[in-house]
């Protein structure tokens, strides 16, 4: 979502009465979207964070706001911060500096797990652990019941989830026995069972075939259009502009922050990914 | 029976405690007794009492040791067993060395419970601050642990003579009354403690990202992960020594990956596994006269490459490859119903 930038639009000089009267007009729309936007429950917002884990920040002067419903995309080249970026606005990581607020509290002391669903490029386990589709989906659900069990409507909406994403017929199969899609489709599916507001995907693409990665990224649209918030690191970027709203160039410092079809044309692509230009923090 | 109340009443306020798990005990007695009327097995004979709680510390073990294997090895911390051993052979040393220097008459199992589980929380603590690799971490402790329970054992009066062999190796003879109910305690606060905590530790088991980010504390629940193995460790190394006891941690869980289909399923077969390796090693320990520890490790592996060999056959038979990619079936909405329970 490209940010509104109102002072530069008031030094423009209008020729006529009429088409400064259309500015102002615009002017105060765009206020008021902002307004309304303001009023809503921002899902991430970053004020100036930075962070590095030695002297060296990883990310520094990074201000980002992700609002409920959008489809973002944070690309950037390897070791340009994408993933800390991620732990911080999870949480995972405290900033030396700024804030991180996750769903208008800060990061690192949110505890409604269950709003976010969370999908990675791989799981942690050994191969050889002998864990069905529909176990890993069933965990889910676990923020929801804690210690207690899984009840009657916990399972109905685990195997909704599976149908979802088109597992019903794997949902007994070993998760480490499917391909790469197939494995990110159950972890999507685990999101779901969990009833996420927010999803974020690391990298979920990653060794995953052609049209394995077609039928994903089909299947991302299907839930952003039901209103589930996207936040995803990618670093292949035909898939960010044929697929997400909203771009965003993270190279240690927010290079571009704007609509997916804004993104080259703006030339942010060759700064984020390595060139020396100075930072143009947004583009409007 | 009312010995059964009395004795320990009379001995202290520890065995009061656990006075209960005393009368289990005594009921156990009871019911090896009918089966060998039953059956006439020599080696259940009520003249052999100590064979009954070997049987007893054997069943237990082959519970719990598979039910923290399986969080473990899925967790590629197969050696931590191994690690924490060493630690509570130093425990053990602790022991024997304060009852030759202070006259404490305290058990060398107990210390050997506090130092393990002061060592499985040193492994955490390590990969927490240094960000060391686990098995770093474990390689230390395991180093130290040892080197701890020589010296110990070399200073204490009479040297090695102090029948350290029974720690290192095991022994079925040895297991007394008052160690067979610190072990039925430690099976209690064990299998307590996982029923509780199943659904957490696969999570950090399984995803250990996905379950911060889901809220879990991923530390809190590696160090109640490691100090359960601290424990299930002291319980084994009575009758499986310091040397043995991973195996029954590790190798009746690997046989039970190649044969399930899922991970509940694995926790079953591998303590079905377990407790037939413990039953035919004590078998074959006693009718030919061998140590206990290493004949049951003997069989748990001859269970292990049956179960390797049985899984390939599986395999060819029914010829699972990697299934095709299914449909998306993306009309249908997710459940956002209230949140449940």
């Amino acid at each position: 979502m490209t940010r509104f930038n109102g002072e530069a639009l008031s030094r423009e000089t209008a020729a006529d009465g009429e088409e400064e009267e259309w500015k102002e007009e615009e002017w105060k729309k765009e206020e008021k979207k902002e307004d309304s936007r303001d009023a809503r429950e921002a899902i991430i917002e970053l004020d100036d964070v930075a962070f590095g884990y030695t002297a060296t920040p990883v990310v520094e002067n990074v201000s980002l706001r992700i609002d409920p419903g959008e489809y973002v995309a944070i690309v950037g080249p390897n070791g340009s911060g994408k993933s800390t970026l991620l732990k911080l606005v999870l949480g995972l990581l405290r900033p030396d500096r700024g804030t991180a607020r996750l769903f208008s509290q800060p990061a690192h002391q949110f505890d409604d797990g269950s709003r976010i669903g969370y999908v990675a490029q791989h799981a942690s386990a050994s191969k050889s652990m002998p864990i069905t589709v529909r176990e890993v989906v069933k965990m889910g659900r676990f923020p929801h019941v804690g210690f207690g069990r899984l009840g009657a409507s916990d399972r109905e909406i685990v195997e909704e989830a599976i149908g979802t994403v088109g597992m019903s017929s794997f949902a007994d199969r070993r998760i480490t026995a499917l391909s790469g899609g197939q494995r990110q489709r159950a972890f999507i599916a685990r999101a779901l069972a969990g009833e996420a507001d927010l999803l974020v995907l690391d990298e979920p693409t990653v060794g995953v075939d052609a049209d394995s990665v077609a039928a994903f990224y089909d299947l991302l649209e299907a839930l952003h259009g039901q209103g589930i918030t996207i936040i995803l690191i990618e670093h292949d970027l035909s898939a960010v502009t044929a697929h997400a709203e909203r771009a965003v160039c993270l190279n240690r410092e927010i290079y571009f922050d704007g609509p997916t079809d804004e993104f080259t044309p703006e030339n942010a692509l060759a700064r984020t990914m390595g060139a020396t230009a100075e930072p143009e923090r947004e583009t409007t | 029976m009312i010995d059964a109340l009395v004795v320990p009443m009379q001995q202290g306020v520890f065995e009061l405690l656990l006075s209960p798990l005393f009368w289990i005990l005594e009921a156990w007695y009871w019911l090896l007794v009918q089966v060998y009327h039953v059956t006439g097995l020599e080696m259940l004979s009520p003249d052999y009492r100590f064979m009954y709680r070997a049987i007893l510390v054997g069943l237990c073990i082959g519970i719990v040791a598979p039910l923290i294997g399986t969080f473990l090895v899925h967790r590629q911390l197969a050696l931590i067993g191994d690690a924490l051993a060493h630690t509570a052979f130093a425990g053990v040393a602790v022991g024997l060395f304060l009852n030759a220097i202070l006259d404490l008459g305290v058990s060398p199992y107990l210390t050997a419970v506090v130092v393990a589980v002061i060592a499985a929380l040193v492994i955490e603590l390590i990969s927490e601050v240094t960000d060391a690799y686990n098995d770093v971490s474990m390689a230390i402790v395991l180093s130290t642990g040892f080197a701890l329970g020589s010296t110990l054992i070399s200073i204490n009066a009479g040297g090695l003579s102090v029948g350290i062999d029974q720690y290192l190796f095991g022994n079925l003879s040895t297991v007394s009354p008052t160690n067979a109910v610190i072990l039925l305690a430690l099976f209690v606060a064990i299998v307590g403690t996982v029923a509780v905590t199943r659904n957490q530790l696969l999570y950090v088991t399984f995803d250990e990202t996905a379950a911060a980010v889901s809220g879990l504390s991923v530390n809190w629940y590696n160090r109640i992960l490691v100090m359960l193995t601290a424990l299930v460790v002291v319980g084994a190394m009575q009758i499986m020594g310091v040397i043995l006891v991973a195996a029954m941690l590790v190798v009746p869980v690997a046989a039970a990956s190649q044969l399930s289909r899922s991970f509940t399923e694995s926790i079953y077969v591998s303590i079905v596994l377990a407790e037939a390796a413990v039953l035919l090693g004590i078998g074959v320990a006693y009718y030919g006269r061998a140590t206990g520890g290493p004949v049951i490790v003997l069989v748990a592996v001859g269970i292990y490459v049956i179960a390797v060999l049985a899984g390939k056959v599986r395999t060819a038979l029914t010829g699972q490859t990697a299934p095709s990619t299914g449909r998306i079936e993306v009309n249908r909405a997710p459940s956002t119903g209230d949140k449940h329970e």
